[in-house]
């Protein structure tokens, strides 16, 4: 396996092509998008990897930190730039924690592996909750960043949602805190079980005081001016993320209601998978990775050569992978996205799917990882063929359904409305129900409803589920809120309840 | 073993105390638990300390400005609290002596042991030093301030490293 970094998800059409062709080359044909934004390819042979890694170079990309106990790939919002409801562009300040993290001398052997996640926009896209380190971005005075820190999230076997560590961090002194949190941690963080070894499991141990106290005796301790951001080097990073130049379009939105008024098709696509833009007569587009029945993030070498081509034609060159596994253009002419759904159809990316219930997130399983309990694939491509009916699906609405094939959550499952956890019962594959998790502003960790089910009755019980949820809930909620609402207790016994 | 330094390889004239030895004449390396009987010692060589990496390098604050060497240790070459000991040793407490790395690990791990403020390691018998030397050239920038203070230069953190 060889997995490659997209620093928070960014990349060029021409990245793409070189993605599509080592896929070609030296894998099966396809990659697989991760919920880190990065590429992983299952088949890569060891002794092609040298090579590999010097096309890569090539396209200024590596393979550094994408796995061991070092600085993760930072993730950020995929609407960076270009959402509608953001108050700062994340993608300066992960770029800055990208070069700050990079072959960093002191924290590339830490206890665990370590995440973090920033965001700069109200609704929180990045599971800021859910990471070793989340970072929510607003501007302060004097047109500088500030950061609101949370800390301790993670998944995995000991799920927790992350605590707020301060709210008003200085751009200026965002490298030094960082510093001081990580030497906390690489200092006192367990080394003698790995499964509790992740900050997450510090912070619990010390308590939430004890731990701000050490970080900040080492934040005091520490020469501040060393590590300051300073404004010039901050303005150098921002010029390289500049808007790009945008086109007059402002009849496009009125050819775009046309459009979306003579197609339903095309309608329901433009409902699910675009996302408002900042400037008048664009919007973000979400390709889905997750065709009916499909392998969730999975995509093959002719379709990453398709979205680097429509990413040139549609916009501007720049794609963003999601920690959803789907693919981002984030500047596209509203009236252009009938041309672009057009293609993107005909060639299996255009479906109407982004934030439904077949919009699923799956890690490898037992069909690829040595460590499952259950195969995640399967389950999740039988999900998306019982739930692929698009009007079935719009009439569900905004769901979750997340899927690990054991413990250790790779599919985020307790952050899933739906959680679908694989176990091994009796030496057969099994699978737990989860509710009621979430990953955004309002994040929570879904609770097991019961005992585990083969890979069909669970199918089943999800079935129940969602009709449950369309016959109880009130008019406008979403699953979510039905599901907190009512407790699990009713779709607990739905679930259980085979006739 | 051989002592690296500088690139080169030192004699090592340092003494490592055994816990139940009684303490020699010449420079003498103790363990923590040792560290006041060295310091009462009348004369005749200098002390260093061995710290486990559990140790916080903060209880040798008093200490460290009689002290001429600190050696770190590295269980196993993931273990990588010695990182984080050279560097508040250095930048915290700023110890000017020698910092020293014992135990396992890796050329890998030499330019970050440099960066964070190690002076000496303590390879395996028969290294081959051109390993090291390599390990020591392939990269030549940095993203991040380090005890060497390297000079910021070129775009964002960007810094060389010196040769
Ligand atoms: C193919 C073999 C894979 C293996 C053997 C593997 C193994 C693991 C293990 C052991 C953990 C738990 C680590 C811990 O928290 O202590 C973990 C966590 C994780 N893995 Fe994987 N993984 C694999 C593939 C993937 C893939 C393809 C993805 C992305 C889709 C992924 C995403 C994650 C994430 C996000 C976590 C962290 C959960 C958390 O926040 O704690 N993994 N993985
Ligand atoms: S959740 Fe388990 S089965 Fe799935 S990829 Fe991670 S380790 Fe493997």
């Amino acid at each position: 396996m060889l997995r490659v970094a997209i620093p928070y998800g960014v990349l060029s059409a021409a990245q793409m092509r070189t993605l599509a062709y080592i896929a070609r080359r030296y894998d099966r044909d396809y990659g697989h998008f991760t919920t880190r934004q990065n590429i992983q390819f299952n088949w890569i042979r060891l002794e092609d990897t040298p090579d590999i890694l010097d096309i890569l170079a090539d396209a200024e990309m590596h393979a550094i930190q994408t796995s061991g106990n070092c600085i993760r790939n930072v993730t950020s919002d995929q609407f960076a730039g270009a959402a509608r409801d953001e108050v700062l562009d994340p993608r300066v300040h992960a770029e800055i924690l990208r070069q700050w993290s990079t072959l960093h001398p002191e924290f590339t052997f830490l206890p665990r592996k370590f995440k973090i996640a920033i965001s700069g926009s109200a609704q929180d896209r990045v599971a800021a909750r859910f990471h070793d380190i989340g970072l929510l971005a607003r501007p302060g005075d004097n047109g500088r960043a500030v950061f609101e820190v949370y800390v301790g999230g993670g998944l995995g076997r000991t799920p927790i949602v992350g605590v707020k560590l301060r709210d008003d961090l200085p751009e200026e002194d965002l490298i030094a805190y960082l510093e001081a949190v990580l030497r906390v941690y690489n200092a006192y963080g367990r080394r003698d079980n790995i499964y509790k070894a992740r900050i997450k499991i510090l912070v619990q141990a010390l308590g939430l005081d004890a731990f701000r106290d050490q970080v900040n005796a080492e934040f005091v301790a520490m020469d501040r001016s060393r590590y300051r951001l300073a404004p010039k080097v901050v303005e150098a990073i921002r010029a390289r993320f500049a808007s790009p130049v945008f086109e007059d379009a402002a009849a496009a939105a009125t050819q775009l209601a046309g459009q979306v008024k003579a197609d339903p098709a095309f309608a329901a696509w433009v409902g699910t998978n675009t996302h408002p833009h900042q400037r008048d007569g664009y919007c973000s587009v979400t390709i889905s990775c997750k065709p009916a029945g499909g392998i969730p993030g999975d995509v093959t070498s002719a379709q990453m050569d398709l979205l680097a081509d429509v990413a040139e034609q549609y916009s501007f060159g720049e794609l963003r992978i999601t920690h959803l596994q789907n693919v981002v253009l984030g500047h596209v002419r509203q009236d252009r996205l009938f041309a672009l759904w057009q293609v993107l159809a005909a060639n299996g990316l255009g479906t109407a799917n982004v934030g439904m219930i077949t919009d699923i997130i799956a890690c490898p399983g037992l069909d690829y990882c040595a460590l499952a309990n259950a195969r995640s694939i399967p389950i999740a491509q039988k999900l998306s063929q019982r739930f692929s009916n698009a009007t079935l699906q719009h009439e569900i609405g905004a769901l979750r359904l997340n899927i690990s094939g054991c413990i250790n959550a790779c599919g985020h499952h307790h952050a899933g409305h739906i959680g679908i956890l694989g176990v091994d019962k009796r030496g057969e594959e099994a699978f737990q129900i989860t509710l009621g998790g979430s990953a955004g502003e309002d994040a929570s960790i879904g609770q097991i409803i019961g005992s585990a089910m083969s890979e069909d009755e669970t199918v089943d019980a999800i079935a129940r589920i969602v009709d449950t949820y369309l016959v109880r809930r009130k008019p406008g909620e979403h699953f979510i809120e039905t599901c907190r609402r009512l407790g699990a207790a009713p779709f607990k016994d739905v679930a259980y309840a085979t006739a | 073993m051989p002592l690296l330094e500088n690139g080169q390889i030192v004699a090592d004239g340092w003494t490592l105390v055994q816990d139940d030895q009684v303490l020699p004449d010449g420079d003498i390396l103790v363990p923590l638990s040792r560290l006041s009987e060295g310091l009462g010692r009348n004369g005749k060589g200098r002390l260093g300390v061995v710290l486990t990496p559990d140790a916080r390098v903060e209880v040798l604050k008093e200490a460290l400005p009689r002290l001429d060497l600190v050696c770190l240790t590295f269980p196993i070459f993931r273990d990588g609290r010695a990182f984080t000991q050279a560097r508040s040793l250095r930048e915290h407490l700023h110890f000017a002596g020698a910092v020293r790395v014992t135990g396992h690990f890796l050329p890998d791990q030499y330019e970050f042991l440099l960066r964070c403020g190690v002076s000496q390691l303590v390879i395996p018998e028969q290294s081959d030093l051109t390993v090291w030397q390599k390990a020591h050239e392939r990269i030549t920038v940095a993203y991040q301030p380090s005890v060497l203070n390297e000079k910021p230069e070129g775009f964002g953190f960007r810094r060389f490293l010196s040769p």
